[in-house]
């Protein structure tokens, strides 16, 4: 039986070191190929119509006209007279062409008659919303320390003991808060080149689910998953918003089929803001309470928000408030249903929502009692809900909160609230924020190859969403066999390879990093068998270090990589490594983490424009096995936390429900100099090491909203309400007006 | 994008063979930074598109006694490399703000200021002066004008020099329909607002040549651009103010302010220039100046906050043409 485990803490050779990304040069020069260049030898162009209109119904589609423009193969509809549009940019129907011109050409000839729909898409005002009966509740709960006597109604005592937790707590604040809807901007836009091989389908797809995909395009075309192959060796982004072959894949699939030719059908990229997927938006009516030293008692919350058009859309209301919980609180939840485009899975689902609107409570707090945030976020980790192997994370985030003041040097920097010595007209403020996430291992498969040359080769149904995943498979492999990086051939994003999960929720790391780590320890041991036989000494006594398999206490017996292979005969070695959450034992991987961000801002009073300055995210993820790709997720995070901070938003046109904002040029996005300097510090002392590899790609994103709006209010002493903090909202907000 | 005809003439007389009298039917193609992304959104579909790159008549500056005269297709790289230019800080400044390097070495000066407008209903095909201008007026008008905005037009002119061109009392060279029809116009004639869709922002006709930019000595006359922008990037400012003063003996004595991206035309601010004339240039009277720039100001519903920041701007833009800070990021 083989015990799985890491190379004791500081002995390995490979994981924890910095390597650089395996595939990296490829993507730098242009040699990798993604989605989006994939162009196969009679390739059709396919676009898509969309919606003009934000709600209606179909009355008529006719596309003859269309079928009859020059270059035109082949016209498809994916909605029928009498179907509901519930938002702009739907699609309507797929035009295959010899070019993409003459597919936006014959587009424009598809004639559709609407019956118009009343059209709302206001999410921030719920009294609006309530008139226009585009609400729904979608919970409510309250909780109490105190136990009510028996013969007390349970409910009505809740309701009064929270009043009493109020009517004793020595601040309260009233709050209102909020986080517009974004959308999803991957730099690749959704969609695929389909071919058929006779009754089998290959679907180049950007997609963070290889192997999950080929289901989806079997069922609507009446083949099996088995006739489906799905590939990706390389996607531009997906972020939670690629997990589905979607319509337009499927109907790319089918057009192939149609003309008998190859169908590449790439979304635009208005079409890849309005239909492929937001984040949610949230608002939130907040009643909080706290003792003299900021200690909070006491919550009531009303907060909503839309996912689109559905009713049960919003920030989940298990998620409020965020991670520090008091003891006494009662959270409701609305959903607002809007004719705006579906929300998608977007990094950390949400937790940046939730963060936003909680811990920006919880500054005002300190705020209100003019107390340093940072004491007021300290005393609240007496609240803190989140554990790691069944222990509370809140000495985690102590340990983490002294590291980044020290790299923030937050004790010199701090002033209270609105008092801060101005430059100008530009004042500086500071603020903080925490966050959790799983990160734990999902389903995984690897299949390694030992040839008897000494060539190694890994095999899986996972794929690299831009994170460095081949990198890391490449790294537990090589560290298994004391091989160099390079000695490692990774093979991923295809369907045809062992299952692996999707790449989402940050579990891709554990994933990937159990099964190969099973699977190459598993390999070692037969090449070992081997080779113990070999030297005649006992298999135990045998290790895999600098290229060499060799006893550990007569370091001169050895053979090399090479020569240890050469004993395996004809035939190359196969073992599948297997990782099943639950059901397999491990050390190897765990889960929950947690990171403490500190921001510094500067902000012009008279403008309302804000710089970010300076910027600390200090995390944890267990066990690390690529610190530099582990930064670099990091890196990306925080800057994808400041664009929706300061930039980020959908902005809806209230009377026709137009996406008016659906373009790059307008849809804002920070630029290098807009985001400040940014210091990113993996926190793992030994017992990280020692829990195993947990995901980060989610966490980082969480705090840097609450973080950064804190830091505004620590600037201008008064509270800019919604993200992200547009000039126009600052000075909104300092004239006292709604934001 | 609708094909079409392409050519690319060698000399001005040819350019304007080429162009067609009818509006829309040919379109001249300079950087393409504006006009490549309107062919693309259907929103310009020309039967033929004429490039000027290759008139070399048409590039590069030149300086004498009377001034400096630059060509239309003389690049934003190019401008910010003129020493030609060192005296006129508030033309370089506001191609720095623009801040993409892709703009500023592929746009050009006449381009520059012939793009179409940002307005975000325009650029999604509902029009210019959709629905009479009730779409802004109704609709999301964050972004647009405060000034000159009661017609139907509520859009905000998209040239980022216009401002710093108009207060220098530039000329502009216009030929055409034939070689032999030229005409000096002053800038501030060049802009207006459209009345109708087939209207552009200027008066040039369709078979009319934007040839050359030319600016009067800058001796002895401060000049700035301040941009009040969101970010860092290649958006556009949300309100902007170029100034040009004359200071004798430590009190201006000439002065001309002019806002950009508040109306549907580059904004002389009158009153701002009435303001400051005959005192110093300080915190007091800049921001005086600032104050009576927008006190005409007629916001929408959305755009209030764009009064203040066009006032900053004014107030910014002549600290900087006097030599300080400006109180804001510099």
């Amino acid at each position: 039986m083989i015990s799985y485990n890491w190379p004791k803490y500081g002995e390995s050779s490979v994981i924890g070191k910095e390597h650089d990304r395996i595939d990296g040069l490829d993507k730098a020069t242009g040699a990798a190929k993604y989605t989006y260049d994939i162009n196969l030898e009679g390739m059709l162009f396919a676009k898509m119509l969309g919606s003009p209109h934000a709600h209606c119904r179909i009355k008529s589609i006719d596309t003859a006209a269309a079928e009859k423009m020059p270059g035109v193969r082949a016209v498809k509809t994916l909605k029928e007279p009498g179907n509901e549009i519930r938002w702009q940019g739907d699609a309507l129907a797929v035009v295959a062409a010899d070019t993409e011109a003459a597919a936006a050409a014959a587009l424009e000839k598809i004639k559709v008659e609407y019956e118009m729909l009343d059209v709302f898409v206001d999410d921030q005002d719920l009294e609006a919303a309530e008139e226009a009966k585009r609400t729904n509740g979608a919970g409510e709960d309250i909780h109490v320390e105190m136990e009510p006597d028996p013969d007390v109604d349970e409910d009505e005592f809740n309701v009064m003991e929270l009043e009493r937790q109020f009517k004793e707590a020595a601040a309260v604040v009233e709050g209102h808060y909020g986080i517009s809807v974004i959308t999803h901007m991957c730099l690749e836009p959704h969609g695929s080149t389909c071919v058929w091989d006779g009754d089998k389908l290959i679907a180049y797809l950007s997609t963070q689910n290889v192997s999950g995909t080929a289901a989806q395009f079997a069922t609507p075309l009446s083949i099996t998953a088995g006739d489906v192959t799905v590939k990706c060796d390389f996607i531009g982004g997906g972020f939670g918003s690629k997990f589905a072959a979607d319509a337009w894949g499927v109907t790319c699939a089918q057009l192939a089929k149609e003309t008998g030719r190859p169908v590449k059908l790439m979304l635009d990229r208005d079409q890849e803001l309005k239909v492929a997927g937001c984040r949610p938006s949230g608002f939130i009516k907040v009643r909080i309470g706290a003792d003299k030293d900021g200690l909070v008692t006491c919550w009531d919350s009303t907060h909503w928000g839309t996912g689109g058009p559905k009713d049960n859309g919003g920030v989940n209301k298990g998620t409020i408030p965020y991670v520090m919980v008091p003891k006494n609180y009662r959270r409701k939840q609305i959903a607002v249903m809007t004719n705006t485009g579906e929300d998608r899975a977007w990094r950390a689902p949400n937790h940046p929502q939730a963060c936003a609107m909680s811990q920006t409570a919880l500054d005002d707090i300190a705020a209100k009692l003019g107390l340093d945030s940072y004491e007021v976020f300290l005393k609240n980790l007496d609240n803190a809900t989140p554990k790691k192997l069944g222990q509370s994370m809140a000495e985690t985030y102590r340990e983490q909160m002294k590291i980044a003041a020290k790299l923030m040097d937050w004790q010199s920097k701090w002033h209270p609230h609105g008092k801060g010595q101005a430059k100008g007209d530009v004042v500086t403020g500071l603020g903080m924020a925490l966050h959790t996430w799983g990160g734990g291992a999902a389903n995984s498969n690897c299949l390694v190859k030992v040839h008897p040359d000494g060539a190694v080769e890994a095999y899986l149904g996972s794929q690299d969403l831009g994170t460095g995943t081949r990198t890391v498979i490449a790294s537990v492999i090589a560290e298994t066999f004391g091989l160099p990086l390079s000695a490692v051939k990774v093979n991923i994003g295809s369907s045809a390879y062992p299952v692996s999960n999707p790449s989402g929720g940050s579990i891709t790391v554990g994933s990937v990093s159990e099964s190969s780590r099973r699977a190459s320890q598993e390999a070692l041991e037969g090449i070992f068998d081997k080779v113990g036989k070999k030297l005649g000494v006992e298999v135990s006594s045998l290790e895999a270090r600098d290229g060499r398999i060799r006893v550990k206490d007569d370091k001169d017996n050895s053979l090399s990589w090479q020569e240890a292979c050469r004993l395996l005969g004809m035939n190359p070695l196969e073992v599948t490594g297997k990782y099943e959450p639950g059901k397999t034992k491990t050390t190897l991987s765990s889960s929950q983490v947690g990171g403490v961000q500190m921001a510094e801002v500067a902000v012009d009073r008279r403008t309302g424009v804000v710089k970010m300055k300076k910027f600390v995210a200090v995390q944890d993820m267990g066990l690390v096995i690529n610190p530099k790709t582990a930064k670099s997720q990091m890196y990306g995070a925080v800057i994808m936390g400041i664009a929706y901070s300061l930039f980020e938003e959908r902005i809806m046109d209230r009377k026709t429900g137009a996406f008016v904002n659906a373009e790059l040029a307008d849809y804002k996005l920070p630029r290098l100099g807009d985001i400040g300097e940014i210091i990113v510090e993996i926190y793992q002392p030994e017992s990280e090491y020692e829990r195993g590899v947990v995901g980060l790609g989610e966490p980082p994103v969480i705090s840097p909203g609450a973080a950064i709006s804190n830091a505004v209010c620590n600037a201008l002493g008064v509270r800019v309400p919604v993200l992200p903090l547009t000039p126009k909202r600052v000075l909104d907000a300092l004239k006292g007006g709604k934001a | 994008m609708k094909a079409f005809d392409y050519a690319a003439p060698t000399c001005e007389a040819d350019v304007l063979e080429l162009l067609s009298g009818e509006p829309g039917e040919t379109e001249i193609l300079a950087g393409g930074t504006d006009l490549v992304p309107l062919m693309k959104k259907m929103l310009a579909t020309p039967d033929r598109v004429v490039n000027i790159m290759e008139v070399s008549s048409l590039r590069g500056v030149s300086a004498d006694s009377q001034g400096v005269t630059i060509g239309a297709t003389t690049t934003l790289d190019d401008l910010l490399a003129a020493p030609e230019l060192d005296d006129y800080p508030a033309i370089k400044q506001a191609i720095e703000g623009i801040s993409s390097m892709q703009l500023q070495a592929q746009g050009t000066i006449g381009g520059e200021l012939c793009q179409r407008p940002r307005c975000w209903y325009f650029r999604n095909g509902y029009g210019l002066l959709a629905d009479r201008g009730r779409l802004v007026a109704e609709g999301d008008s964050r972004y647009h004008a405060i000034f000159g905005n009661e017609g139907p037009a509520k859009f905000v002119h998209a040239s980022r020099l216009a401002p710093a061109l108009v207060a220098l009392g530039a000329k502009l060279r216009i030929v055409g329909p034939t070689e032999d029809d030229e005409v000096a116009l002053s800038i501030e004639e060049f802009f207006r607002t459209p009345r109708h869709e087939s209207q552009r922002e200027h008066v040039l006709s369709a078979n009319q040549l934007l040839t050359h930019i030319i600016l009067p000595p800058a001796s002895g006359v401060a000049n700035a651009t301040y941009e009040v922008r969101h970010g860092e990037g290649p958006d556009y400012p949300l309100a902007a103010a170029a100034a040009a003063v004359r200071i004798d003996g430590g009190l201006v004595t000439g002065a001309n302010i002019v806002l950009g991206h508040v109306a549907p035309t580059p904004w002389i601010a009158l009153r701002a220039a009435e303001s400051i004339f005959g005192w110093p240039i300080n915190e007091q009277t800049a921001r005086a100046a600032g104050e009576a720039a927008v006190a005409d100001a007629t916001p929408l519903k959305d755009n209030g906050y764009k009064v203040q920041l066009a006032a900053v701007a004014v107030e910014r833009a002549l600290l900087r043409a006097a030599g300080f800070e400006t109180g804001g990021f510099e």
